[in-house]
């Protein structure tokens, strides 16, 4: 059987998903990080001056792209793998001979297709605002493919796992807006007391952050390399648990 | 060739119930085939194994040669199924449900969309290929799960209680359309409730009940095994008490309608014989109970 075919029909149906509720899933980003780049950027940030030699407006541009391309990355595959389960037509992917390495990689994509949608969609916006030139494109887009990929697979495992559609919010606000928010968006780590510098440094959002705003305007408080093995050993450890999920059947079969 | 081969399948869930204990049971290659037995029997535990919806705790399918464990993409490509219940995505549309099903099963683009036209044409869903599925009516929902069962052109279409719930209008059309795509070459295994479904439809026959298979035989040989007809006849003058008909058990319900219960070795001609020399004229006959559904009652009622 020629699985490619099977993963451009499930990466095709992810896109006509998101694109059809585009009024749910690319315009409240737009709205929120116009809000978000008018009050901090523009009100305040005014008055914060500058951080690591940025204005706080070009400072807190990458971070609110990265937050938006995390949250819609990880919304996108928890909301539809978990609607899948919950409509019962993951059995038109159990019946038929789609290997569970094609099933994950669907939906991964269209995660991380959704993810850099938004992204890209913010970062238009941003450009209504601050004015830089970006710094390393490479390292900006690798990030940025490596966070989506990395919350896609945490949608992924949570959609799974998941019983009941409250299971599918908590992570995202209990979990995910709390590290976003404590990742160094809209503040330099260097600005911490030491204790919670220490403490920063085991939320893995505050690396990808960093990583993203050295490729946008060349700021970082985090080594880069160690940003991607970071990243990458927490992309290889949640693909080995869905698949492992996946070949048990746990959440999907009886 | 064996479409379908069961050996010794046994399914055990978390909570400690049984729903399978060791059945084997095969079907043969273009074959319509019935799988019957009461609610929690064990049929749907067992189509969920085939289908690979449901894990096994124990026992071997397989599907026309392939073993469902070792070969399970080529077993996999072999079955169509068609569940109880409606498990498509309400908002996509009937030609997108069966397109993507295609996809599913590796179909290049242009077989796919010709298969999706072939299959919508087939259960006369064509002209509603475009509309949301949540708009479709039961029935044509129905429809759209039988057209994306078929969209690959699978060797075994396995139907779970494809009519369930529809009207007789539509059932009879689905009975038709079930008959035409078994004789085209496709072997059907059919659950139903309605008996009288699996006696006109089907030409062998599985009774689970309790998760062991109770009987498996042909349907004429099974039938032949009912010694009893129960028929009831209208009458053309009312009677005040039923007549009396060496070997038949009548019943008198109102005072125009009798309740017989004839052995199969007396026959009708000695019946009607018997009640026209009681100068008895009946205006019309029917069969009180469906034949397979008194056997089905008798051998899941049989512990």
């Amino acid at each position: 059987m020629n699985v490619s075919i099977a993963f451009k029909t499930i990466v095709k149906k992810e896109i006509y998903r998101f694109i059809r509720i585009w009024p749910q899933t690319l315009l409240p980003p737009a709205i929120t990080t116009t809000l978000y780049f008018l009050i901090f950027g523009k009100l305040i940030g005014d008055r914060i001056g500058m951080i690591n030699g940025a204005s706080y407006m070009d400072y807190i541009v990458p971070g609110i792209i990265l937050m938006s391309v995390i949250s819609h990355s990880y919304a996108n595959v928890v909301s539809s793998f978990y609607s899948t389960k919950f409509q019962r037509n993951i059995e038109e992917l159990l019946v038929a001979p789609v290997p569970n390495w094609i099933i994950l990689s669907g939906y991964i994509s269209g995660g991380i297709i959704r993810g850099l949608l938004v992204g890209m969609v913010v970062a238009l916006i941003s450009l209504l605002f601050a004015d830089f030139a970006v710094h390393n494109l490479t390292i900006a887009l690798i990030t940025a493919i490596l966070t989506a990929t990395l919350f896609s697979l945490a949608g992924f495992i949570n959609a799974i796992l998941a019983e009941s559609f409250d299971d599918i919010s908590i992570i995202p606000n209990f979990v995910l807006t709390p590290l976003s928010y404590l990742g160094g968006v809209f503040y330099s780590v260097d600005m911490l007391p030491p204790i919670w510098q220490t403490i920063s440094m085991g939320n893995p959002i505050l690396y990808m952050v960093n990583a993203f705003r050295y490729g946008l305007i060349g700021v970082s408080d985090i080594d880069i390399q160690l940003t991607f093995i970071i990243t990458g050993g927490f992309i290889i450890a949640l693909v080995i648990l869905c698949l492992y999920l996946l070949h048990k059947g746990i959440g999907i079969k009886n | 060739m064996k479409a379908l081969s069961l050996c010794n399948l046994r399914k055990t869930y978390s909570n400690g119930f049984e729903a399978l204990k060791g059945i084997d049971l095969t079907v043969e290659e273009g074959d319509f085939f019935a799988l019957l037995g009461p609610n929690g029997a064990g049929k749907s535990t067992a189509i969920g194994i085939i289908s690979s919806l449901v894990t096994a705790s124990s026992g071997s399918v397989s599907v026309f040669g392939h073993d469902l464990n070792t070969e399970r993409d080529l077993a996999k490509s072999c079955i169509g199924l068609v569940p109880q219940e409606v498990n498509f995505n309400q908002f996509d549309t009937a030609k997108s449900i069966v397109l993507n099903q295609a996809g599913y099963y590796g179909l290049p683009h242009k077989l796919a969309l010709q298969r999706t036209e072939h299959c919508l044409k087939q259960m006369d869903l064509w002209d509603k290929r475009d509309t949301i599925s949540r708009r479709l009516s039961g029935g044509m929902k129905r429809r759209v799960m039988i057209a994306r069962a078929m969209v690959h052109a699978p060797k075994l279409l396995i139907l779970d209680e494809p009519t369930a719930g529809v009207d007789i209008e539509i059932r009879r059309s689905m009975w038709k359309m079930m008959q035409e795509v078994n004789q085209q070459g496709t072997t059907i295994i059919l659950t139903t409730h309605y008996l009288e479904e699996a006696e006109s439809l089907c030409r062998n026959i599985a009774i689970i009940d309790e998760g062991r298979i109770v009987e498996h035989s042909d349907m004429a040989s099974l039938l032949a095994r009912l010694h009893i007809d129960h028929f009831i006849l209208d009458l053309a003058e009312p009677l005040t008490s039923a007549p009396i008909i060496d070997g038949c058990q009548i019943e008198l319900i109102s005072d125009k309608v009798l309740n017989v219960a004839i052995p199969k070795e007396i026959g009708l001609n000695h019946l009607f014989s018997q009640l026209t020399a009681q100068n008895i004229k009946v205006m019309s006959l029917k069969n009180k109970t469906n034949r397979l559904e008194q056997l089905f009652m008798d051998l899941v009622t049989a512990k």
